[in-house]
């Protein structure tokens, strides 16, 4: 399904992403570890397009997302949605605006720019935020949201572009502890219900442990450990984290989780 | 205060300060010209009687007092001139209005070309931004009396010359505007696939349009004045009626079209002070 290969990254002489190869075949939820530095955002901003790699190739279903360009390229991204540390929202539209433009690829940009949407997106909207619980807050600005609801805004945000994929950088790293469990369940719930690969950046070991089906750990652009969770020993992950280690051994806010379903795993 | 501003608020801030720096210049021009204006004309009736420049100065400093003095005596038909020389002035403000509007547009069109987060060519962004400099390294005022030296005398050249100089000064404060929005949400739009001209929409203007609207409403006050003072060198418009009217020493006239200029611009410091802070309050 998608087949990484060979990628590297260059920023002038420092190699940010080295020889990365790594392939998923089925729908999976991915938790990336790594110190600071390692790599992880450029890699998963190289999958979206935001950066251009400086070489290798990564197939999706057979076609190099690399290689395509302008349409092509927005094409692809609309299908592989991206969730940021910073939320990345519109701070000035309000909600439901915020989270239509999702849509903005399909939509064209005469329709985005008029604000011209279709009843329908706006039900898709309110939906993906009512599961949410964000509803009552769709005609606010962006802006005067607290970080957990702007996160869950964007994750709406990236429902709405029905994405054959979802990566979130650090989706977690700038939240309350009850913020933090409800977007990581959120994450879980929509590659369950949708069958769809998530691929996630993840400070904390715990957090990554609690939510991924297979782990990848990043150090120094490399890739040096990928497996499921229970084959990270710690030392390993000592190795992988280095000098943050203390910090990311910590036992998370995400190590409880909110349902019973939950309490059952970790017993 | 301004220690503890952030360096970009700083930055803004002095972009404001210059601002109504320039307009207070222009305040001081229009008055100038107007004195150049009576003055010469006090000169060209003296001319006669071949008296000199001092013989002539005392006379200049009775001529406040003549100028009521005549609009007192001229009675209460004195507000119907106000009526009379208004669309002038409307023609004036209409002047201004339609060229800060043109040259607010291109400047908006030449900013995003010279800003390097939103163009990638560098080359482009160089272009760009050696054209604005080109547009407002020379006064309206200077632009405007070449042209019309060359058009004749109508409206057009100082049209033309005020949006070229608007377009050129208001494209630099936009350019560093949008230089400085946040990131973020444009980025977060480009991750969604959308157009280029769709994160401009959403990313960078709903950023940047208050500060683009405290410019331009400056500048606008600016261009207000320029327009006056190219009426007294041919451009037409309530400029172009005072000149005649001091040269035709009506003195009833003139005070009325003082009175509707003076009126014009402390109601429109008002308004444009008003906007400015209601604009500045949104953005917090
Ligand atoms: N835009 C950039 N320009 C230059 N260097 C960068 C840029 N983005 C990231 N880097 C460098 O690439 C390396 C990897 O960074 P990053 O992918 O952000 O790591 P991580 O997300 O794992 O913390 C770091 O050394 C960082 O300094
Ligand atoms: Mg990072």
């Amino acid at each position: 399904m998608i087949k990484v290969e060979k990628l590297n990254k260059y920023f002038g002489d420092n190699r940010a992403v080295n020889d990365v190869t790594f392939e998923i075949n089925k729908p999976e939820m991915i938790g990336i570890i790594g110190r600071s530095g390692a790599g992880k955002s450029t890699l998963l901003r190289i999958m979206n397009r935001l950066t251009d790699a400086t070489s290798g190739s990564i197939f999706i279903e057979g076609r190099n997302i690399l290689s395509l360009t302008k349409k092509d390229k927005r094409a692809w991204q609309k299908d592989c949605a991206m969730i940021f540390q910073q939320f990345n929202l519109v701070p000035r539209l309000d909600v439901l605006t915020n989270v239509i433009l999702g849509r903005s690829n399909i939509q064209g940009t005469l329709r985005s720019s008029l604000k011209l949407f279709t009843k329908d997106e706006r039900v898709d909207a309110l939906m993906a935020l009512d599961k949410l619980g964000m509803a009552e807050t769709a005609l606010q600005r962006a802006e005067t949201l607290s970080g957990g609801q702007q996160q869950r805004v964007a994750i709406c945000r990236a429902m709405m572009q029905q994405p054959k994929m979802i990566l979130a950088d650090e989706p977690i790293a700038s939240l309350d502890p009850l913020n933090a469990r409800l977007v990581m369940e959120s994450l879980r719930n929509i590659h369950r219900e949708k069958q769809i690969t998530v691929l996630a950046n993840l400070h904390t070991l715990d957090t990554a442990k609690n939510y991924c089906d297979r782990i990848i750990g990043m150090r120094l652009g490399e890739i040096v450990f990928d497996d499921v969770p229970s084959s990270l020993k710690d030392d390993v992950a000592r190795e992988i984290y280095g000098a943050e280690a203390e910090e990311a051994f910590e036992p998370t806010v995400t190590s409880t989780s909110l349902g019973d379903e939950q309490f059952a795993e970790a017993g | 205060m301004q220690s503890s501003l952030p360096e970009n608020l700083i930055k803004i801030e002095n972009n404001l300060k210059s601002l109504t720096r320039t307009r207070s210049i222009y305040s001081f021009l229009s008055i100038a010209a107007l004195i150049a204006v009576i003055y010469s004309g006090l000169i060209v009736a003296e001319t006669g009687n071949a008296t000199s420049i001092w013989v002539g100065l005392p006379k200049f400093f009775d001529y406040p007092v003549d100028l009521f003095v005549g609009s007192w005596e001229y009675g209460y038909r004195w507000n119907l001139l106000l009526l009379e020389y208004l669309p002038d002035l409307i023609s004036t403000i209409n002047m201004a209005l339609f060229s800060t509007a043109m040259g607010t547009l291109l400047a908006f069109f030449l900013s995003i070309f010279s800003s390097r987060n939103l163009i990638k060519s560098k080359t482009t962004v160089l272009i760009f931004r050696r054209i604005m400099d080109i547009c407002r390294s020379f006064p309206e005022l200077v632009i405007a009396l070449v042209l019309l030296y060359l058009l004749g005398k109508s409206a057009l050249p100082a049209v033309i010359a005020i949006i070229i100089h608007t377009a050129g000064a208001l494209g630099k404060l936009f350019s560093e505007a949008i230089e400085n929005v946040d990131k973020n949400p444009i980025e977060g739009l480009e991750s969604c696939g959308a157009s280029w001209f769709t994160r401009i929409r959403f990313g960078v203007v709903t950023q940047a349009l208050p500060l683009f609207l405290t410019y331009t409403i400056l500048r606008f006050e600016i261009n207000i004045r320029a327009s006056t003072i190219l009426g007294f060198v041919g451009a037409g418009g309530i400029g172009e009626q005072l000149y005649t009217n001091i040269q035709w020493k009506y003195e009833a006239d003139t005070i009325a079209i003082m009175f509707l200029l003076v009126s014009t611009i402390i109601t429109l410091d008002y308004l444009s002070s008003y906007w400015r802070k209601s604009l500045i309050g949104l953005k917090s």
